[in-house]
């Protein structure tokens, strides 16, 4: 077994698997850790369990002939095998984690504590409305509250993450199109979005329409208006906007926009940064996701789950999915079939089943009470503040796309300061690595050369801020130096060097195929 | 035998009564390490400027368009196991699809090696 | 505010370091009339114990699934979480990361997520699958938006025993993207004859295994007919522990399988929180949404793991990737694959076992009762059952008798449907003979 640790299990001619340096590969506390299909056995199992009553099977003679081929572990296994992998990821708990637009901010451990009590975690979400009271009124509440910050008539909780609101809000408004007697085809979409807005809008048969942001990276209410007529259906936009900026003519385009018949959805992907401060409402938005992942603090999980739960304008308010929650005498009840909905309701279809992230609800809420009003506008108040820290810090060694000009939550550079120094912006990325931090996001938005999107989050200690930035600026000096290999070599000290993705892509291997040549050889 | 190029970097250089099309060297270098191609379908017919096949690296993918109108009669098999070769011969052995053309007249509009060398110094 | 680090002096120190005067300078692009909003009904921050007892104040009026003889299902079920598995979800490794952009330091994010694709395809008889979606629902639309990409069809054709707010989500996403839907009728009794509605413009058929209520079937006749029509099956389930015991639906010649796996790893959670399940013919990889990992070698040669086949996504293809789906269900499906890593096949088959024969018992002992009937012929942990009355009304008294007696089929499809009288029941390894006898005497009495 030793031999073949770390080893591909496809291997080919191209590249070998050279000798680790030490006989076991493994590097001090960095332990390899095989897949559970080398070190797993049929046979073994890490849950016990009593023997199942003799019944006569009622199984219609499609019992399952060939086991699915997945090895059990043991408990301790099991334990040592999940711990050691887990040793491999970076995470916010073990430093700052810039990733632009991502909003990494703490995960509390009271919201975990909470969203296991077991009146959330032990309920059925079809289990009578009569025995979850408790569980709806949390979902009305949290509701109240997010129309409340966001200044806005309804919300839809069910929608499961940020793109998925996305679709809820998108559907929202082409319902309120369909009813009104229209059949509108495109989008707007500035070019600097996430690519969630333009796939959203896709999956809807919408046309996108691109609108270029101008020199200083906002929209310019003039390039909306020219592409506004009677065909749109609606703009789609991140406002603070993916540049770290906030939309300053926000309330102009709102107008151009319901002037010629069409809605505003609002990214809610960056309502970090005004939260307190300023109501989506209040800037001439119909509908918004808020991503519970990022504002609100329940955790990322290396990739999910999120919560993207939609606040409604009073236009779009009738046309809201199923389920909602009806507040009829001061009793919020559950509305799930078209046939249960109160009058002047028009919901457009069901988004998922069941009633949207109760888990991340609880989470949200433990955090909006523990930071209360005061609280949250101060963490607005904080993030803005380390990023504009940030900025000011670096704006003499690394460029900036639009100038150097106050940010909002998050600050982005692009590459113009590594041209013709051969580092590119992965290498720069990479080299960030070495020095124990995560990376920036890179290459997005994609309109900004080899951009790089800070977003410390409200999170950081001006201490931690300082050696950030300090080992940024001692990068981009030794960029200036010439040091290029330190770049292009790096990550050298992470648990594996860089990844070759070329290969990854060209001849995908997705499941684990045992290797015949093993095979043999253990034979 | 002269090939004609796009200012969209594709290329096509007529053989017989058919002509072969890929991408130019130039837009190889641009895309990186190519790790797939979508293909059309044999039979199908393009127009001049329609989109034909897809070109992916691993963080892009990039449209590709027919140089003229034409029907596909073969697209590069060999290019399935081996998406490599456009950036290792993407002027020859990496061509993607050869097309009957509907009109050879459309050829003339498209420029030659020369000027397409002259058109990639201004970028 | 115990989250926040600085001190009022940091915060005068890094402003000075900026140039601004005050944090509002900072916020100075925010129109004049939009700034300092009044709020409602916000209070302001509170104690770790004040929020605790607050929250408490609402988990205390749910009645907690361990706390009653349990028997709903529908889609979600009711099954024992190893104490290891919410231990290593909860490490701070794994909970706090993001997703793998950079995988020289998320190599365990992606060795799970590997490992986890590769549990699924085995455990659905398939050869690839995705590294997870929201949900069984929202996995099931998508599997017909990707039979759709590679049929190049557009007709739907979805069993009456499909889950019916599975079929609801089908709905809305197929309406929103211009996609017809045939819809048949609801099916209790487990006798459609859904190969008989393929015709040349179908797409694919949506079939559930084991069906919405319980029934199983053999899926190979169906899957012979869609593909003699140029037709994909897509096969869906609610209840991922059945494929420890009964034929998954990749041996029987489905195209796309699209599922829930709560029940493996994952509590109930009023809904969610959960893992979509996705997996297909690796034929049709291309065309599936999601994040996938594959497996490489780093500069020197080591065997690592990143998200590859990036380009079908959002992020790259923006408006023509296969989905806009970004957010996966990560640390659900972590829970997954550490509840399936612990269970292996024995313990998966044994798990099976005891749940199918636990419901064999609920069956008979219900079916004992005056004036129910058991539907199923054939189930594995789930079946319907028609009562003596109206269901919801029935189930209403259970709980009032403390005993949590399934879902009325009429809360999910609406009533006057005739299927009013109908309930599914759920039993699972929790289930024991004592909770059977207090279902028996609770509905005895609240029929008479």
């Amino acid at each position: 077994m030793k031999g073949d640790l770390g080893r591909p299990t496809q291997p080919d001619a191209e590249r070998s698997g050279e000798a680790p340096p030490t006989f076991t590969g493994n590097r001090g506390l960095q332990i390899e850790e095989p897949l559970i299909y080398e070190i797993g056995r049929g046979d073994v199992s890490g849950v016990d369990l009593p023997d199942p009553p003799k019944v006569a099977a009622r199984l219609g003679g499609l019992e399952r002939a060939d086991p699915p081929g997945n090895p059990g572990l043991s408990e301790p296994e099991t334990m040592r095998h999940y711990v050691r992998l887990s040793q491999k990821n970076y995470a916010i708990d073990s430093g700052i984690f810039p990733l632009g637009s991502c909003t990494m901010k703490h995960n509390p451990r009271l919201n975990e504590k909470t969203a296991r009590l077991p009146g959330f975690a032990d309920i059925h979400p079809l289990q009578p409305q009569s025995t979850v009271e408790g569980g709806i009124a949390l979902i009305a509440e949290l509701g109240r509250r997010l129309t409340e910050l966001t200044g806005m008539a309804a919300v839809a909780m069910s929608p499961r993450a940020g793109a998925h609101g996305e679709l809820c809000g998108m559907l929202a408004i082409k319902a309120a199109l369909e009813a009104a007697g229209e059949t509108r085809s495109v989008v707007l979409v500035p070019d600097s979005a996430h690519g969630t807005n333009p796939a959203t809008a896709a999956t809807l048969g919408y046309d996108i329409v691109e609108v270029p942001a101008r020199p200083d990276g906002t929209v310019d209410p003039a390039a909306v208006r020219e592409r506004l007529n009677d065909t749109v259906a609606a703009i789609m936009l991140t406002n603070p906007n993916t540049a770290g900026l906030f939309e300053r003519d926000v309330i102009a385009i709102a107008e151009a926009v319901h002037a010629a018949g069409a809605y505003f959805y609002a990214d809610g992907a960056n309502f970090n940064a005004i939260v307190g401060k300023a109501r989506p409402g209040d800037l001439g938005v119909d509908a918004m996701h808020i991503n519970l992942h990022k504002t609100f603090s329940t955790p990322h999980g290396g990739g999910g789950p999120g919560s993207g739960p939609v606040v409604l304008s009073e236009a779009l308010a009738p046309f809201a999915p199923l389920p909602f929650v009806h507040v009829a005498a001061g009793v919020p009840r559950l509305v799930e079939t078209d046939d249960d909905a109160p009058a002047g309701a028009h919901p457009f279809g069901r988004l998922t089943a069941f009633h949207g992230q109760m888990g991340m609800f609880v989470r949200a809420m433990a955090y909006m009470l523990s930071h209360g009003l005061d609280g949250m506008r101060q963490a607005s108040e904080d993030a803005v503040l380390n990023a504009n820290y940030v900025r000011a810090c670096l704006s003499d060694l690394m460029s900036q796309p639009y100038g150097d000009r106050t940010c909002m939550h998050e600050v982005l550079f692009d590459d113009a300061f590594l041209k013709d120094s051969g580092v590119t912006t992965l290498d720069f990325a990479k080299a960030l690595i070495d020095e124990g931090f995560h990376p920036m996001t890179v290459y997005f938005p994609l309109v900004v050369h080899g951009a790089m999107l800070i977003e410390p989050t409200e999170s950081e200690s001006k201490a931690s801020l300082d050696l950030f930035v300090a080992s940024l600026r001692d990068l981009a000096l030794r960029v200036g130096r010439g040091e290029v290999d330190r770049f292009r070599q790096a990550p050298r000290l992470a648990p594996r060097s860089r990844l070759d993705e070329t290969r990854a892509a060209r001849k995908p291997v997705l499941t684990y195929t045992a290797p015949e040549s093993y095979r043999s050889a253990a034979e | 035998m002269s090939t004609h190029y796009t200012r969209d970097h594709e290329w096509i250089r007529v053989e017989g009564d058919a002509a072969l099309v890929g991408i130019s060297n130039y837009a190889q270098e641009q895309l990186g390490d190519i790790v797939f191609i979508e293909l059309p379908a044999t039979g199908k017919s393009f127009k001049k400027g329609d989109e034909f096949a897809v070109v992916e690296s691993v963080k892009a993918a990039s449209e590709v368009y027919m140089p003229v109108s034409g029907e596909v009669i073969e697209a590069n098999a060999a290019l399935g196991d081996d998406p490599a070769s456009v950036n290792s011969a993407a002027e020859t052995d990496g061509w993607l699809v050869r097309v009957k053309l509907s009109d050879a007249a459309e050829l003339e509009a498209l420029l030659d090696a020369d000027a397409y060398a002259a058109y990639l110094g201004t970028l | 505010m115990r989250y926040l680090p600085h001190s009022e002096t940091d915060r005068a120190t890094m402003l000075a370091r900026i140039g601004a005067a005050t944090i509002d300078d900072l916020f100075a692009d925010i129109p004049e009339d939009a700034r300092a909003p009044v709020y409602a009904g916000l209070p302001d921050a509170k104690s770790e114990f004040a929020v605790e007892r607050e929250l408490a104040t609402y988990a205390d009026r749910n009645v907690a699934a361990g706390a009653a003889p349990f028997f709903v299902g529908a889609g979600a079920y009711r099954h024992h979480v190893p104490a290891t598995v919410d231990h290593i979800i909860q490490r701070s490794e794994f909970m706090t990361a993001y997703t793998p952009y950079q995988p020289e330091i998320a190599q365990g994010t992606l060795q799970v997520l590997f490992e986890f694709q590769t549990q699924v395809a085995r455990l659905t008889g398939m050869e690839v699958a995705n590294a997870s979606m929201y949900d069984g629902s929202t996995a099931a639309a998508e599997a017909v938006l990707m039979a759709h990409r590679i049929t190049r069809r557009g007709k739907a054709i979805v069993s009456g025993g499909v889950h019916p707010q599975y079929r609801d989500v089908i709905d809305t996403v197929s309406r929103a993207s211009g996609h017809p839907v045939d819809n048949l009728p609801p099916d209790p009794g487990g006798t459609e004859d859904i190969a008989a509605a393929i015709d040349g413009d179908t797409s694919c058929v949506v079939v559930q295994m084991p069906s919405f209520y319980g029934h199983l079937r053999d899926l190979g006749p169906i899957a012979t007919r869609a593909h003699e029509a140029g037709a994909l099956l897509v096969a869906v389930f609610t209840e991922a522990v059945a494929f420890g015991a009964i034929t998954p639906p990749g041996a029987m010649g489905a195209d796309i399988v699209a599922g829930e796996g709560q029940s493996i790893g994952n509590p109930l959670t009023f809904g969610g929180p959960y893992v979509g399940l996705l997996a297909a013919r690796a034929k049709h990889v291309r065309q599936m949404p999601g994040r996938l990992a594959g497996e490489t070698v780093d500069a020197d040669g080591r065997r690592g793991f990143v998200l590859t086949l990036s380009t079908r996504e959002q992020h790259i293809r923006r408006d023509r990737a296969t989905s806009n789906i970004c957010t996966n269900s990560g640390l659900c499906a972590l829970a997954f694959s550490v509840h399936m890593t612990l269970l292996g096949d024995a313990g998966l088959k044994r798990l099976a076992a005891l749940n199918h024969a636990n419901a064999v018992r609920l069956a008979e002992t219900l079916a004992a009762v005056p004036g129910v009937t058991v539907l199923n012929e054939t189930f594995f942990n789930e079946f319907t059952i028609r009562v003596p009355g109206d269901a919801a009304e029935i189930v209403e008294r259970l709980a009032e008798a403390g005993v949590l007696g399934g879902v009325p089929v009429s809360r999910l499809q609406g009533r006057g449907k005739g299927l009013d009288d109908l309930i599914v029941v759920a039993a699972t390894e929790l289930t024991s003979a004592e909770d059977d006898q207090a279902f028996a005497a609770a509905l005895a009495e609240v029929t008479s």
